[in-house]
């Protein structure tokens, strides 16, 4: 049913209907309406879950690594510096392949202290072996949540999921989101049946050490586990689609790309104001279209290739930066079109909250149609 | 061994280890100077000595290391490290 | 697509208004979208809020800049912050405040001026004006129906609280609607 509510509180509602078990979770802005409304849940009986109240944001998810282990559905949520504190957290629940879902309401890292959205946050955390989503809207965020739970929990892949969107330009916004009911998400998404747990009549023990003589073995493991996902993902977007409407099944999505000679690449909230931009600029003659990035991670490399590779240039748009690199999507997307001639341009921008409009795409259309490129745009030079 | 999802394992047992070719030094045990106190059987990090039926007590040579914490500890230094032969 | 931006302090409700003037506009069958500029987040720092009209999804996700509807909660914030900026021709201004405002908004701009803050002290006892100003805006913009309004205001706050406010906003919708 479409009804108007606030991102955070569409998310949480999700997550309530995704029957999670055990929730463990530290409130940092802007994530903190999400768990906020999930302690309520709990506390007023409308969710049967366990909320573990903890000290910070590595206690949250080390206490997720426990439930999940003993064979529980797991929830957390952060962003920002508390992902970072999560850092090591984060490889341990992924190298025990534990299918945790966790929402990132994306968030600057600091210093200098920022409350404000870049992607910075998650996109530091690519190589942990998580699956990384990233919402358009709040729509998308909803639904990538019974996505996740569904593609992290499945046999082929257990792996960990990040659910990202954009804070508070998604997470602190009134918008129209269709929830699905209980009985849909029961449907969709069943009851988790873990694949292996701790159990002390059965015992085993998790994350042991691997010597040389296997590490490597386990990390290629990881990787295949991460590439099987890719098609687990497809087809969970599939019957998502065929149940609700909605089809996620494609890992990178077009919009007026067909017989674009610009191709803008981009992830998370940012893709609704290109979109409006392209509109503007079709209306005016120009042939630009978006290519958006839904799952970073598995990277869709090939989808991508074959998505872009008619275009006469390509602008990837990153709101975060590889410090003495480039952008992290501009550097992957040119990875991908390994051996193509068309220039790949990265632009960085909107980092710490700063607001891109559609005059800020255009000028960068005409940016990459000048050859112009792999720069911070929208520096206000008269700071510097 | 293949691999089990996120390096889990089954729970295996010490005994299977064979720790006793490990051993350079091997304890000796004087039963004149013993007062059958067991501090070396409480201390010994491979729980690998026994209580004999005349309440001596006994290193079980497939398991002790050699470590000689058994030894360092005697009240009564009724144990001595000497090198094995091999 | 019409846009709102609200203009206030910290504390005055400025965020709360424009989610509510979205829920309502929301039930009248309209796509709407209420978000936040989040500056220093304390009492008394200028804040502003935002809220979208559109007949169809809402992709945009940058800030307002060119409004069709201003909302001023606060006029002293007329002196710190260029609260008409950007204002379209034909734009509705709605300022709160009991005096003659010594500022003027650009030509073909209407400009309501209400003393919000009297009404919410009377009906509310307490200086918050974000309802009563939503009263003004549903009669000035016509974006919103008061029963919508009430409804939205009903959902958020428990029992009297909620008939208070009701009545602080139409109060104010009366007003502007008689054409003050």
């Amino acid at each position: 049913m479409l009804e108007i509510t606030e991102g955070s509180h569409a998310v949480a509602k999700a997550v309530k209907m995704s029957r999670p078990q055990v929730i463990a979770a530290y409130p940092i802005t802007p994530q903190t309406h999400i768990v906020e409304t999930l302690a309520d849940m709990v506390a007023n009986g409308e969710l049967d879950a366990e909320y573990i109240t903890v000290e910070s944001e590595f206690s949250a998810l080390s206490a997720c690594i426990g439930a999940s282990a003993a064979g529980s559905r797991t929830y957390s949520a952060t962003t920002s510096q508390g992902l970072a504190l999560m850092f090591e957290v984060c490889f341990n629940v992924s190298g025990m392949r534990l299918p945790i879902v966790m929402t990132i309401a994306n968030r600057a890292l600091g210093a200098p202290l920022s409350i404000w959205n870049d992607q910075q946050d998650s996109i530091s955390l690519r190589d942990c072996g998580w699956i990384q989503f990233y919402a358009e809207d709040n729509q998308e965020a909803t639904d990538l949540h019974y996505i996740a739970y569904k593609v992290a929990e499945s046999v082929e892949v257990l792996l960990p999921a990040f659910v990202c969107f954009d804070g508070f330009i998604l997470s602190h916004t009134y918008e129209p989101v269709d929830m699905l009911s209980q009985e849909d998400v029961d449907r969709y998404l069943p009851a988790y049946k873990p694949f292996q747990k701790l159990d002390s009549d059965d015992p085993i023990s998790m994350g042991m050490y691997a010597t040389p003589e296997y590490y490597l073995e386990f990390r290629y493991e990881h990787d295949q586990a991460m590439k099987r996902a890719k098609d687990v993902i497809s087809k969970a977007g599939k019957e998502f689609g065929e149940m609700f409407g909605r089809d996620y099944s494609a890992l990178v999505e077009g919009y007026r790309l067909e017989d674009a000679d610009t191709a803008i690449v981009a992830m998370g909230s940012l893709c609704g104001t290109i979109k409006d931009s392209i509109d503007e600029m079709r209306l005016a003659g120009k042939k630009v279209g978006l290519l958006k990035i839904r799952c970073f991670r598995p990277f869709p490399a090939e989808e991508i290739r074959n998505a872009l590779s008619h275009v006469k240039r390509v602008a990837v748009l990153d709101k975060n930066v590889s410090i003495g690199a480039k952008g992290a999507v501009a550097i992957e997307v040119r990875d991908a079109l390994y051996g193509k001639t068309m220039p790949v341009l990265g632009y960085i921008l909107g980092l710490g909250g700063r607001d891109v409009r559609i005059s800020d795409i255009k000028n960068i259309i005409s940016l990459a149609e000048s050859g112009k490129g792999d720069q911070f745009y929208g520096l206000r030079t008269e700071v510097l | 061994m293949a691999l089990g999802i996120g390096c889990s394992s089954r729970p295996g047992k010490a005994g299977n280890n064979k720790t006793g070719s490990w051993r350079v030094f091997k304890p000796i045990f004087d039963h004149d100077k013993c007062t059958k106190c067991g501090m070396c059987k409480t201390i010994c990090p491979e729980g690998c000595i026994e209580e004999s039926e005349d309440d001596f007590f006994i290193p079980d040579e497939t398991y002790c290391k050699g470590c000689g914490i058994c030894a360092e500890e005697c009240p009564s230094d009724a144990i001595t490290m000497e090198q094995e032969e091999k | 697509m019409r846009e709102l931006r609200i203009h206030g302090r910290g504390g005055q409700g400025s965020v709360t208004a424009a989610e509510l003037i979205a829920v309502a506009a929301f039930e009248g069958g309209v796509y709407a979208q209420a978000f936040p500029a989040f500056g220093v987040e304390r009492r008394g720092a200028p804040v502003q809020a935002f809220v979208r009209f559109n007949d169809h999804v809402i992709r945009l996700r940058s800030q307002v800049y060119e409004p069709d509807y201003i909302i001023v909660q606060d006029s002293t914030l007329i002196k710190d912050v260029n609260v008409f900026l950007g204002v379209k021709p034909g734009g509705i201004v709605i300022v709160n405040s009991g005096k003659k405002i010594d500022a003027s908004v650009p030509a073909g701009v209407k400009l309501i001026t209400i003393d919000a803050t009297s009404i919410a002290l009377e009906v509310l006892g307490l200086p918050i004006t974000n309802t009563t100003l939503m009263g003004a805006f549903a009669a000035a913009s016509g974006e919103i129906k008061f029963s919508a309004l009430e409804n939205a205001l009903r959902h958020r706050f428990p029992g009297e609280l909620a008939e208070k406010n009701i009545r602080a906003a139409l109060k104010a919708f009366e007003i502007v609607k008689g054409g003050a």
